[in-house]
């Protein structure tokens, strides 16, 4: 099938499996929820999730993709161009500086990956944040990234997943950062109209404008153990309004107990959990089966019942067409006004 | 009674001398009236010239003066017949988001809007105008109402924010603004917002996602607060009016950014001064774009609609 068309630019680039390593596979790492020291490969290998206590760490997005697709194959499309300064702003740095330092530092535009592949079989279009890249917050250039994804998905009939990992907006953006909720939101509202599945996978963290946006809009919303998810930061809430926050607040579990979220799912299970859901929701149910009346029999009668048009100029056809108008205003005619 | 910001001062102090002078001839004896005359012009050009060249953290003041008209204020003076809707039919009435059926300019309409109140006790009941989910679910209500009965919606935007609390995160105060934003690019009825004071964040984009974006000279519309910018990225509060230059948060620079679509200008001094009047300016811009927008079909409505959003972000200042 014809994966890429135009609509998005869509220069392929392959992508290099495994991204250089920040560090050492004889690293010691220690556990920051439950203080385990754990060999750095050991870690790796197990997805960064804690083998002690299952807490699951943050995952570049490489390797969560790597994780979720089909033998760790997948592609991304190159997102189009946005101004990438559009108020000049600068707080102590200027923002073109720190976007500067951002992309040498992770070796992306933004904080936003597009890629496409297959999982379990099923092709999916998968647009994944990059907590790396400022927190993940969301301006133009991520925003972009969404649209696109939505656009490919549509064009390619398959199912759209994203996976945010966010603070929320990109400030420096000012409110151009606020306008990607409206934008988001119509892009999956897009996908949806086209009835094509909308999956949102919540990764720690979900909060702010993105949380506010596509990220709750999903058909179905599967979050990672432990997962931060909600609109107000913990911190504005008790600064704010002084209320002590209860245990495992805006937790992936508390979102559950309270219907935000349909199931949290330890990272192993993903790439299943996705692939059974993804298969069962492609499968609609058939179409009831069309009898076909034998060819040249029942034709001129099917035609006045279902009122279709003839398509030839034949004579006898066009006779036919005329008898059929006829016959309509006569029924017109029967209708009590 | 007019309470004066601090950038205000020159105002009050010959606002005071007219006083005094009409306090001191109360008796009949002096003859003043070309001394306030004179002392009334001042003041005029004084006003023009500081409203004229507020600073984005003057505007902020402004935005969230007390006595600047409120939603309620405009419901009084504009509609002619209001029946205010109650509740989410889920949970609960929110009264920080009011809303309900009118007739405006001879239209039926659905309007809504936040409400801050005017006194301590109103300001409480309506939670200073920061919505719960049940305020954003009631406004999911009111527009797929307006759009059953083929009514056009206005809504009049004036919030520090959607309520950050527990039970607003408890109930889902992020799904619940999410969905309102989504049925805003839903419905296939003419779809008007007003930013009156504060467009605070998420809870105002909420229920802004309009064929028009009107706002008035003198409001703010910010992904963030000043202060809040100013304390993550200054990490100091005391830096929110430069945080609030930086964040373009003016009418002026959203209509460059194209984020709105028309300025409504103040009356001399500011909406706070003259709420009528600024009212019926509002009125009227609003009575101006129903009309057009009235003529079109709705299908057509709602993917323009779509269409101005989507390419929102290709102008930069
Ligand atoms: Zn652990």
């Amino acid at each position: 099938m014809n994966w890429i068309t135009n609509i998005v630019r869509p220069k392929i680039r392959a992508l290099v499996p495994g991204r250089q390593h920040d560090l050492p596979d004889n690293m010691w790492i220690k556990c920051p929820n439950c203080g385990a020291m754990l060999f750095h490969r050991d870690l790796e290998q197990n997805h960064k999730v804690c083998p002690h206590c299952n807490h699951h760490m943050r995952l570049e997005v490489d390797k969560r993709l790597d994780l979720i697709f089909d033998n760790a194959s997948w592609r991304t499309i190159e997102l189009p161009k946005v101004p990438s300064d559009p108020l000049k702003f600068r707080d102590q740095k200027k923002y073109t500086e720190r976007l500067k330092d951002y992309r040498s530092k992770t070796g992306r535009e933004d904080a936003i990956v597009v890629a496409y592949g297959e999982i379990s079989g099923i092709e999916a279009v998968v647009a994944a944040f990059d907590f790396n890249f400022m927190g993940g917050s969301m301006g133009i250039s991520v925003g972009e990234g969404i649209v696109a994804a939505a656009r490919l998905a549509i064009l390619q009939q398959s199912p759209l997943i994203i996976i945010p990992a966010s603070g929320g907006a990109r400030m420096q953006e000012g409110m151009l950062s606020l306008m990607q909720m409206p934008r988001t939101t119509i892009a999956v509202t897009q996908v949806k109209e086209a009835g094509l599945p909308f999956i949102v996978l919540l990764t720690d963290p979900t909060t702010g404008g993105v949380s506010a946006s596509f990220a709750m809009l999903g058909d179905i919303h599967i979050a990672e153990p432990g997962t931060q998810i909600g609109f107000a930061g913990a911190r504005v809430i008790q600064e704010t309004i002084r209320e002590t926050l209860p245990s495992g607040f805006q937790r992936a579990e508390y979102l559950k107990d309270h219907g935000m979220v349909d199931m949290v799912v330890a990272r192993k299970d993903l790439p299943e959990t996705l692939g059974r859901i993804l298969s069962i929701l492609r499968q609609p149910l058939e179409k009831a089966k069309v009898i076909r009346l034998p060819l040249g029999v029942a034709k001129p009668a099917l035609r006045s019942i279902g009122g279709r048009k003839a398509d030839s100029s034949d004579n006898a056809k066009d006779s036919r067409k005329r008898t059929i108008k006829r016959a309509r205003k006569d029924d017109s005619g029967d209708e009590p006004i | 009674m007019t309470s004066y910001l601090d950038f205000e001062k020159p105002i009050l102090d010959l606002e005071s001398k007219i006083e005094e002078l009409r306090h001191l001839s109360s008796d009949g004896s002096l003859n003043i009236a070309d001394e306030v005359g004179k002392l009334q012009g001042k003041v005029d050009r004084l006003l023009r010239d500081t409203y004229s060249s507020l600073s984005a953290a003057q505007k902020v003041q402004v935005a969230r003066h007390g006595e600047r008209p409120h939603f309620s204020d405009y419901i009084a003076q504009l509609m002619d017949d209001f029946i205010p809707l109650a509740g989410d039919r889920n949970y609960a009435e929110d009264q920080a988001l009011v809303g309900g059926l009118a007739r405006f300019d001879g239209r039926s309409c659905v309007i809504m809007g936040h409400e801050k109140g005017h006194d301590t006790e109103s300001r409480v009941a309506h939670n200073f105008g920061m919505a719960r989910p049940e305020g954003y679910r009631k406004a999911q209500r009111l527009m797929n109402l307006a759009d059953q009965f083929h009514l056009p919606v206005v809504s009049f935007v004036d919030t520090a924010g959607a309520y950050p609390g527990v039970d607003a995160e408890a109930r889902g105060q992020a799904e619940a603004i999410a969905r309102s934003i989504e049925t805003c690019f839903r419905v296939k009825v003419p779809f008007i917002s007003v930013i009156i004071g504060e467009g605070g964040s998420g809870g105002a984009i909420a229920i802004a996602g309009a064929d028009r974006v009107l706002m008035l000279e003198h409001a703010t519309y910010s992904v963030i607060s000043p202060e809040g910018c100013a304390s993550i990225l200054w990490r100091s509060a005391a830096q929110a009016a430069e945080a609030a230059e930086a964040l373009r948060l003016t009418a002026q620079d959203l209509l460059k950014l194209g984020v709105i679509d028309e300025i409504v200008a103040e009356p001399l001094g500011g909406a706070h001064r003259h709420p009528e009047e600024t009212i019926s300016v509002v009125g009227a811009a609003i009575s101006r774009h129903l009309e057009i927008l009235a003529r079109e079909d709705g299908a057509t409505l709602l993917s323009r609609r779509r269409k101005k959003f989507l390419d929102m972000g290709k102008k930069g200042i």
